[in-house]
């Protein structure tokens, strides 16, 4: 029974897209009600085998699962089957959530309600309406998305992607789920696609995480190769971890280190680590809903979900953990320093994303798988609030646009000021998700997921990656105060700032539903210390159960605590103090060059991917490849041909074929056609002369052969 | 009766080779069906002789002549509706140029 | 010489003049006329032939029907071709030969026939010729299935003269 309802967990998105594309798109209430219902059912289904987990005893040991053969191989099988694990159940569960909100959250943003724009046309985001009142008086309000249907059924289709990947328990299908996220991905970034800034980001995306999926493919190839499975069950057997283990395979790497390093490359893609970073901040170009949950809480976190899958593999070599440390490290710290010179309110949480998915990344390169388990769910629910915070905020302020007709960027955050009287259920939900991205301490989910990668970071001697990430969380609560100071206190900076409005219900009441996430996920993972042993540490023996040797608990360190306090407090307050006061972009001590332009990374691609690349493709491969070696070639073959062809016709096909066969036949037809058809003249009586003139002919004949 | 049988016939002959001139000859539509009706009374001459001459009892030269007059009027019937057809459209009667589906 | 062989005689140079009329005659309403005139000669052949019924059938039918068709159909359509210009065609001698070769074979085959001088038989007091007929028309035995086939021909025939003569009304 749990199992047909894994097996079911994706389907409803699925069918979902195929109504909408094929049937319903002219009707917009219906589409989002087919949507929003797939999304239903699924957070139902997740929601029946979560809690059937629970029940369980001893659940790492006694997983959901099944599996059916798929392609034959020869003498084996490819089999594919759903698996629902401690970690895919706590995942599930956030995806589950996140999808579900961002959903209904779709409605309220994009517009639902409101009139048709004045001159909105498809692949634009919409430019407003004017409406009369009953006084006459004319005045602009937001005018729904023209493309309202097409959104719903991407989003269902990538909502399909993300619980095939979830719920997969080998590598192929979750592979299949991630090349349906990522062409998803494609699709939302570029779902304006009148704007080139649009297409460019979402062509840089497709073709940026391109590069860790190769790798990611070669990974997998070469796992199978190995291990002749793509199999969670058979991969994670100890004894073929262990013939992996003890595989040499090149560069002084086992077998296992190069699957892992490979495979992690494809996070470094999916996840945005550095150095393949670059495509999620241009991916804002997308609607906010698409950022909140394709690049902040479910499609990058698959990335991360996949390393911590794969940890049983890639802690078998011990260089592979410290590569996959030293990225998310220095990923976290880079990112965070670039987003405090951000002022876009999108770009920031964008590079806030990436610094904490480097986190994860980090903790799981020391070792502490349940620390970046927990980090990834907490981490979805308050990044996916403040993405759909930020979204209403840019709502807000686009009405307050609308209504003043004043033209000021309405994501930039200098623009803002003074929003929390406007709109107050944002700015709570906001602060909330702000505090829990910063790690505000005890009452947030977020200070209990980062102190713990803290301790683990700590505890297992892993100095100076303690380090790195301790400046990173000071940053993330110094920008994320920024943010919240810059966009919500103060002054209007703006008219638009001044008449900007609550936005509906349909966007507040998800924010408030992940608010509560956002705080109350980190209860179920405080460590025994806190709470005195009276609760153990839930989270920690739940997740921690997925891997075959239940981790240790960490005991109780000074240090780490005393350092996760004073970061998320130093930088908020830091935040706070500074920002304060600023009144505008020239004022703002961090708007330098290096920083505003992230440290020039796009630059730099552009001089040594992009423009080679197009260097090869003209003058290389078609100027020279293709124009002259191989249509060379091609040529001097045609030319041949060309010259065999024409013997053959003069010489063979035009005397004998034709004027023998063809012509002869068809002229000596002809001859005798124009010769009888003088007979066929249509005169009745003309026949009948003939053919009585022959009767007498042939009685004639035949009385007198007979006499 | 004393007259022979072979004046009926060569009387009949004589009429169906004056009907069948009239069907090779003549230029009007509407004459060549006055040559067939000549020659299908002459066969009904031929009918009710043999049926005379030679059995009495048996009826079916007389049946047949019956025949040949129903077959006549409907030929007559359905020739005269074509010819009064081609007429108005294509205003002539001579048999020659109704030659519409010639190749 | 009998008289009805003179009646005969009579009657034939009636029917040959007559049909002559209807063949070489250059107006068509004469030669409608003069086939009412073969038609009615050939009536008085029937009754010498002593078969009443078909006399009466000839001058009915033949004569009041079609006969009286051919005229309309010749007056309906008489505007345009008139009697103008010469009625038969360009090659009227080979049709003039054929029919005179068809009439010599047919006369010399005749006339090579043993059986050709016979006389008829008087038909005897007991047969009722005209009861015979009718009952041969109608009994299953006989020929009701092509009298009947017949009839539905003429029916057909009537149906489609309507039909065909209304095709190009204005």
């Amino acid at each position: 029974m749990t199992n047909w309802i894994i097996w079911l967990l994706p389907l409803p998105p699925l069918l979902s897209f195929f109504l909408i594309i094929l049937f319903t798109n002219k009707n917009r209430p219906l589409s989002h009600g087919i949507a929003v219902g797939a999304a239903g059912l699924s957070w139902l289904g997740s929601m029946i085998v979560f809690v059937r987990a629970l029940g369980t005893e001893e659940f790492g040991k006694h997983v959901f699962g099944s599996a059916i053969n798929w392609l034959p191989t020869g003498t084996s099988w490819l089999t594919v089957g759903v698996r629902i694990d401690p970690l895919s159940a706590a995942v599930v569960f956030f995806v589950a959530w996140t999808v579900l909100m961002i959903f209904i959250y779709s409605i309220g943003y994009h517009n639902f309600g409101q009139p048709a724009g004045d001159h909105d046309i498809k692949g634009l985001p919409p430019h407003g309406a004017t409406v009369a009142d009953d006084h006459g008086h004319k005045h602009s309000v937001p005018s729904i998305e023209p493309m309202y249907a097409r959104f719903f059924a991407f989003i269902s289709l990538f909502a399909f992607g993300m619980y095939t990947l979830v719920v997969s328990d080998n590598l192929l299908t979750l592979f299949v789920g991630w090349e349906i996220m990522g062409l998803c991905s494609y699709l939302l970034i570029g779902f304006w696609y009148g704007k080139k800034s649009a297409r460019d980001a979402a062509v840089k995306a497709f073709m940026t995480t391109r590069v860790g999926d190769v790798f990611m493919l070669l990974g997998i190839a070469f796992l199978y190769s190995a291990t002749g499975s793509l199999s969670y069950n058979v991969i994670f057997d100890p004894g073929v971890l262990q013939t992996l283990a003890s595989r040499p395979a090149f560069l002084g790497l086992s077998a296992a280190g190069v699957i892992g390093l490979l495979l992690f490359i494809g996070t470094i893609g999916k996840s945005a680590q550095w150095p393949l970073h670059i495509w999620l901040p241009d991916a804002m170009e997308g609607p906010t809903p698409v950022s909140a949950m394709i690049h902040a809480a479910t499609m990058v976190s698959a990335g991360v979900y996949m390393v911590i899958r794969m940890f049983p593999l890639l802690s078998l070599d011990a260089h592979t953990l410290t590569f996959v440390a030293f990225i998310g490290s220095f990923t976290a710290l880079f990112a965070a320093t670039i987003a405090v010179a951000q002022n876009d309110i999108k770009k920031v949480l964008a590079y806030s994303t990436i610094s904490q998915l480097g986190f994860m990344i980090a903790a799981l390169g020391t070792g502490a798988y349940v620390a970046a388990a927990f980090h990834l769910v907490t981490h979805a629910f308050f990044k996916a609030l403040l993405f759909l915070g930020s979204g209403s905020v840019i709502h807000g302020m686009e009405h307050g646009v609308l209504h003043t007709g004043e033209h000021v960027d309405a994501q930039d955050m200098f623009n803002m000021g003074g929003l929390r009287r406007k709109m107050p259920i944002t700015f709570w939900t906001f602060l909330i998700g702000g505090f829990a991205l910063s790690g505000f301490p005890v009452l947030t989910a977020g200070f209990w997921s980062k102190d713990e990668i803290f301790a683990e970071a700590f505890g297992t001697g892993h100095l100076l990656v303690f380090i790195v990430l301790a400046i990173a969380a000071f940053l993330t609560a110094f920008y994320t105060m920024r943010q919240i100071t810059l966009t919500f206190f103060g002054e209007p900076r703006t008219k638009a700032a001044e008449h900007a409005s609550e936005t509906p219900w349909t966007m507040t009441v998800p924010l408030i539903v992940l608010a509560v996430f956002a705080v109350g996920y980190g209860w179920v993972g405080m460590p025994g210390w806190f709470t005195g042993g009276l609760i153990p540490n839930w989270f920690h023996e739940f997740v921690g159960g997925t891997l075959s040797q239940p981790p240790e608990t960490l005991p109780f360190l000074g240090v780490p605590v005393a350092t996760s306090l004073f970061v998320a407090l130093g930088g908020l307050l830091f935040g706070w103090l500074v920002y304060r006061k600023v009144e505008s972009a020239e004022k703002d001590f961090l708007q330098i060059p290096l920083l505003k332009n992230k440290y020039y990374f796009d630059e730099v691609y552009a001089f040594l991917f992009v423009k080679p690349a197009y260097w090869i493709s003209e003058t290389f491969s078609s100027v020279f490849m293709d124009r002259k070696v191989i249509d060379g070639f091609l040529h001097s073959v045609a030319r041949f041909s060309l010259f065999l062809g024409n013997a053959f016709r003069n010489y063979f096909d035009k005397p004998f074929i034709n004027g023998l066969i063809g012509d002869g036949t068809g002229a000596a037809v002809k001859a005798s056609g124009s010769g009888l058809r003088k007979i066929q003249a249509g005169r009745i009586q003309y026949y009948m002369v003939v053919s009585i003139a022959i009767l007498v002919i042939f009685a004639l004949l035949v009385y007198f052969l007979r006499a | 009766m004393s007259i022979p049988l072979s004046w009926y016939l060569i009387l009949a002959a004589v009429l169906f080779c004056i009907g069948l001139y009239g069907v090779l000859a003549r230029k009007n539509a509407i004459a060549i069906l006055l040559g067939v009706e000549l020659m299908l009374n002459a066969v009904n001459i031929n009918l009710v002789a043999f049926w005379r001459y030679l059995d009495p009892a048996q009826m079916g030269g007389q049946v047949f002549a019956v025949i040949v007059l129903a077959v006549a009027a409907a030929e007559v019937a359905v020739g005269l509706a074509l010819i009064i057809s081609v007429y108005r459209r294509r205003k002539t009667l001579v048999a020659d140029e109704i030659d519409l589906m010639k190749w | 010489m009998t008289a009805d062989k003179v009646i005969f005689l009579l009657c034939a140079a009636l029917i040959l003049g007559s049909a002559l009329m209807v063949v070489l005659t250059r107006k068509l309403i004469h030669a409608a006329l003069w086939l009412v005139s073969v038609l009615f000669g050939v009536a008085v052949l029937y009754a010498l032939l002593q078969a009443g019924f078909l006399a009466v059938v000839q001058v009915v039918i033949y004569i009041g029907a079609i006969a009286v068709l051919f005229i309309f159909a010749v007056m309906l359509t008489r505007r345009e071709l008139l009697d103008r210009g010469p009625q038969t065609r360009s090659n009227w001698w080979i049709a003039a030969i054929l029919a005179l070769l068809i009439l010599g074979g047919l006369v010399f085959l005749i006339l090579g026939q043993p059986e050709a001088g016979r006389s008829a038989a008087a038909i005897p007091a007991t047969v009722d010729t005209l009861r015979n007929l009718g009952m041969a028309l109608v009994s299953p035995s006989a020929y009701v299935l092509p009298f009947e086939v017949a009839s539905v021909l003429l029916l057909a025939a009537l149906v489609g003269a309507v039909y065909i003569a209304g095709i190009g009304k204005k």
